[in-house]
C-alpha cells in the first residue's frame, strides 16, 4: 500500500511574457488501489501538475511537498521517480527515431525494475500485452512513437504503464484524440494494468467519456491552479450538465461543451 | 606522374572554402616513414610495439574468426602486414598494397591508375600524386562475389605523419566485393596529415561498397579524395563515417557514366569540440536512367562544425536521371554549428530530383521523455544520437557497427551534466 500526497504546491513556468505561476496551492492525497478523476478547463494547469509530478524540466517548483510513502520526489531526477515508481502518460509522447520500441521498452524496464527481465518472461509477457492492446507486433520493430498515428501513441503510452508497473500511474489527457473503439482499448489496458499492479490513478482529462471506461473513486474540479471542488463520481455528470462556467473567472470564455 | 602531382600541388591554390586550413604547412610533414625492414607474412613476425596495436584493434583477432577474408594493415608509409583467403586468391582476386602492385601488376596498374583521380584533379588529390606509398589494390575477376569484407586498417604513429596511402580498386563485370577501411592515430601535440585517395572502377553490372570508419585523434587533417566511376548496370555504394580528425574534407564522388548505373552515399560526420567536419557527396550523371542516392548525417557538439557539402549533376541527355538528397543535422547543445551547401546542376528536364535537409536539437521533451521512463540522462542522450545514427550504422558490418556506436558514445562523454 502506497500514498502519493501533494502538499501545497506551487509551481511556474518560463514564458514569453515573462515567470508565469500555474499551480497555485494544489492539495491531494492518492491511496494504491484509487482513481482519481482531474477535471476542469483548458488552460487550468491540470497538464502542467501532470508534468510537475513527473518533473520535466520546463516547470519549476515553488514551495510545497510531493510526498511518496513520506519521500519528497521533489529534489529527484525524472528517473529517480520513474524508479521511485511514478509513470506519466503523455498527451503527446515523444517521437525518438531510430530507437526500436523493444530495444527502449527493455532498457526502460530494465531501468526501473533494476534487473534485466529474463527474455523468455519478457516476450511473453510483452507479445500478450500488445495482443491485448490490439497493436501489430510490427509495432516492436519500429522507432518509438515515429510516425505513430494517434491512436497508436496512446496505446504505445498504455503498453508502457503495463511493463514498467509503477505505484501510481499520471494519465495525462490519455482520452484525446482517440475514437470509441480506440478509446475502450486504451481504457481496457489501463483497468487490466491496475487489476494486476493495483497502482493508484490520477487521470487528467477534459471530458467525461474516459469515466465511463475507467471508474473513478473521486473526481476533482481544478480550476485556476488548484483544486476547486471534490466529490463521488456524481460530480462528473453534473459537470456534463453545467461545464466548467462556474468555475471559471469572471468574463472568460470556456469551451462549454464536454461531449 | 609524381612530378605533374608535385607541380600541380604547388601550383595550385589553398582552398578558400570548407576547414581552416591556416594550420597547414606542407613542409612540416615527414613523407615517407619506414616503419618495418619488410612486409610480414605473419602477424609474429611484426615488432611487438606494432603488432600490439594491431592486437589492441582486435584486426588480428577478426582475421582468425574469419568476420574478413582479407587483412591490409598500414602503419606510416608502408603497408606492413597482407592477406587473402585462399580460395578467393584461387578465384583470382587481386589484395596487395599498392606499391606491390605496381611491381607485380603493371598491366592493370597502369591501365586504370590515375584515370578515374588525374594527378591535377584537386590540391591534396595531387600531393598524394606525388607522394603516395601504401593503400591497397584490389582486383576483382568478372563473375566473383567476395561474400565477406576486404578490411583495411590505416595507422598514423608518427608525430608530423603525413599519410598518403593510394587505393585502387577493380571489379570487373559482374562482381561484388565489400572493402572496409578503419582509421586511428594516438594523439601527438603537432599536426599529421592523412591525404588519401581512393580510385574505383565498377564494370558494368558489377557491386562495390566501400566502407570507411575514420576515428583520427584531433590533430590529424583528413583531406581525402575518393572516386568511383561506374559502368553500365553497375552499382557503387559508399559508407562513410567520419568521428576523428581535427578537420576533415572528403566528398566521396561517383560518376555514373553509362545507362542504369546507380550508387549511394551514406554518410554520418560527428564534430566534436574543435573539429571541424566537412563532408558530402557527389553524383555525377553522365547517361541515361541513372540513379543516386545521398543520405548525410552530421552530430555537432562542444562547439564543433559539421558542414554537409554536396553536388548531384544530371547533364543534358541523361534522361530519366533520379537523385534523391536527404541531410539530417543534429545539434547537441547551442554553441555548436551545422551548415548545408547543397549544389544541384541538372542540365536535361526528364529527371526527378529531390532535396531535404532538417536540422534538430536534441529536445528538452526527448531527454523528458526517455528519463521519465527511468532512463537515467547519459544514457538517454546517448540512445537519442544511436538512435540518429542508426541509419549509418545499420549498413555496416556488425562489429564496425558497434565500433561506431562506441566511438560516437565516446564524443559523447561529458556533454551532459
Amino acid at each position: 500500500m502506497s500514498t502519493l500526497e501533494i502538499k501545497d504546491l506551487y509551481a511556474s513556468v518560463e514564458t514569453k511574457e515573462g515567470r508565469k505561476q500555474i499551480l497555485k496551492g494544489v492539495n491531494l492525497t492518492v491511496n494504491s488501489g484509487e482513481t482519481h478523476a482531474i477535471m476542469g478547463p483548458n488552460g487550468s494547469g491540470k497538464s502542467t501538475l501532470a508534468y510537475t509530478l513527473a518533473g520535466h524540466p520546463k516547470y519549476e517548483v515553488d514551495s510545497g511537498q510531493v510526498l511518496l510513502d513520506g519521500v519528497d520526489i521533489l529534489q529527484m531526477t525524472p528517473d529517480e521517480r520513474a524508479k521511485a515508481g511514478i509513470f506519466l502518460a503523455m498527451q503527446y509522447p515523444v517521437e525518438v527515431p531510430g530507437v526500436s520500441m523493444t530495444n527502449f521498452l527493455r532498457t526502460a524496464v530494465t531501468e526501473v525494475s533494476g534487473k534485466a527481465p529474463a527474455i523468455r518472461t519478457w516476450t511473453k509477457e510483452l507479445t500478450t500485452a500488445m495482443k491485448e492492446l490490439k497493436m501489430d507486433p510490427k509495432f516492436a520493430g519500429r522507432s518509438v512513437n515515429e510516425g505513430f498515428s494517434g491512436g497508436e501513441k496512446k496505446r504505445a503510452e498504455v503498453l508502457q504503464l503495463e511493463m514498467l508497473k509503477p505505484k501510481f500511474a499520471i494519465l495525462d489527457e490519455t482520452d484525446s484524440g482517440l475514437d470509441v473503439d480506440a478509446l475502450r482499448v486504451v481504457s481496457e489496458g489501463v483497468n487490466r494494468a491496475k487489476a494486476k499492479n493495483d497502482f493508484g490513478i490520477l487521470m487528467v482529462t477534459h471530458y467525461t467519456r474516459i469515466l465511463k471506461y475507467i471508474k473513478p473513486d473521486v473526481v476533482h474540479v481544478f480550476a485556476q491552479g488548484h483544486f476547486v471542488k471534490s466529490g463521488g463520481p456524481e460530480l462528473a455528470d453534473e459537470l456534463e450538465e453545467t461545464g466548467y462556467d462556474m468555475y471559471l473567472p469572471e468574463g472568460a470564455d470556456s469551451e462549454s461543451a464536454l461531449a | 606522374m609524381r612530378l605533374r602531382g608535385y607541380k600541380a600541388f604547388i601550383e595550385q591554390p589553398m582552398p578558400k572554402w570548407g576547414v581552416d586550413l591556416s594550420g597547414f604547412h606542407a613542409q612540416d610533414f615527414k613523407y615517407y616513414v619506414k616503419p618495418v625492414g619488410k612486409q610480414a607474412a605473419h602477424w609474429e613476425d611484426l615488432p611487438d610495439d606494432i603488432r600490439n596495436t594491431y592486437d589492441k584493434l582486435g584486426i588480428p583477432e577478426a582475421e582468425k574468426s574469419r568476420l574478413v577474408s582479407g587483412v591490409a594493415a598500414q602503419y606510416e608509409s608502408e603497408v606492413i602486414y597482407n592477406s587473402i583467403q585462399e580460395d578467393l586468391a584461387k578465384q583470382g582476386v587481386i589484395f596487395v598494397d599498392t606499391d606491390t602492385a605496381v611491381r607485380e601488376y603493371p598491366e592493370l596498374v597502369k591501365k586504370y591508375f590515375g584515370t578515374v583521380v588525374p594527378p591535377e584533379d584537386n590540391k591534396f588529390g595531387a600531393l598524394n600524386t606525388a607522394a603516395w606509398s601504401g593503400g591497397s589494390f584490389v582486383y576483382v575477376p568478372k563473375g566473383v562475389h567476395v561474400d565477406i569484407p576486404l578490411q583495411a586498417y590505416f595507422r598514423i604513429n608518427t608525430p608530423n605523419m603525413g599519410q598518403f596511402e593510394r587505393t585502387l580498386i577493380i571489379a570487373d563485370e559482374g562482381s561484388y566485393v565489400h572493402y572496409v577501411e578503419g582509421c586511428t592515430a594516438p594523439i601527438y601535440s603537432t599536426d599529421s596529415l592523412h591525404a588519401a585517395i581512393v580510385e574505383i572502377i565498377v564494370e558494368k553490372n558489377a557491386r562495390v561498397r566501400y566502407t570507411t570508419v575514420q576515428n583520427w585523434s584531433n590533430n590529424v587533417y583528413n583531406l581525402v579524395t575518393q572516386r568511383a566511376y561506374v559502368r553500365e548496370g553497375g552499382t557503387m555504394e559508399w559508407v562513410d563515417g567520419n568521428i576523428g580528425s581535427k578537420a576533415t574534407m572528403k566528398y566521396p564522388a561517383c560518376i555514373l557514366a553509362e545507362p542504369y548505373a546507380s550508387a549511394s552515399t551514406m554518410s554520418l560526420g560527428f564534430a566534436g569540440k574543435g573539429q571541424y567536419q566537412d563532408t558530402g557527396a557527389k553524383m555525377i550523371h553522365l547517361a541515361p536512367h541513372t540513379s543516386s542516392t545521398i543520405v548525410a548525417k552530421s552530430i555537432s557538439r562542444g562547439g564543433g562544425r559539421s558542414a554537409y557539402r554536396g553536388l548531384v549533376k544530371i547533364v543534358d541527355g541523361a534522361e530519366g536521371s533520379s537523385s534523391n538528397v536527404v541531410c539530417d543535422a543534429l545539434l547537441v547543445d547551442d554553441f555548436s554549428r551545422s551548415d548545408t551547401y547543397p549544389h544541384v546542376d541538372v542540365r536535361e528536364d526528364d529527371v526527378s530530383m529531390a532535396h531535404e535537409a532538417t536540422v534538430s536539437k536534441v529536445s528538452e521533451d526527448q531527454l523528458f521523455y526517455l528519463m521519465s521512463r527511468g532512463i537515467e540522462e547519459k544514457e538517454a542522450m546517448a540512445m537519442i544520437v544511436r538512435g540518429f545514427v542508426e541509419p549509418i550504422s545499420r549498413e555496416l558490418p556488425m562489429e564496425y557497427a558497434l565500433e561506431l556506436n562506441r566511438l560516437v558514445e565516446l564524443q559523447m562523454e561529458g556533454s551532459v551534466g
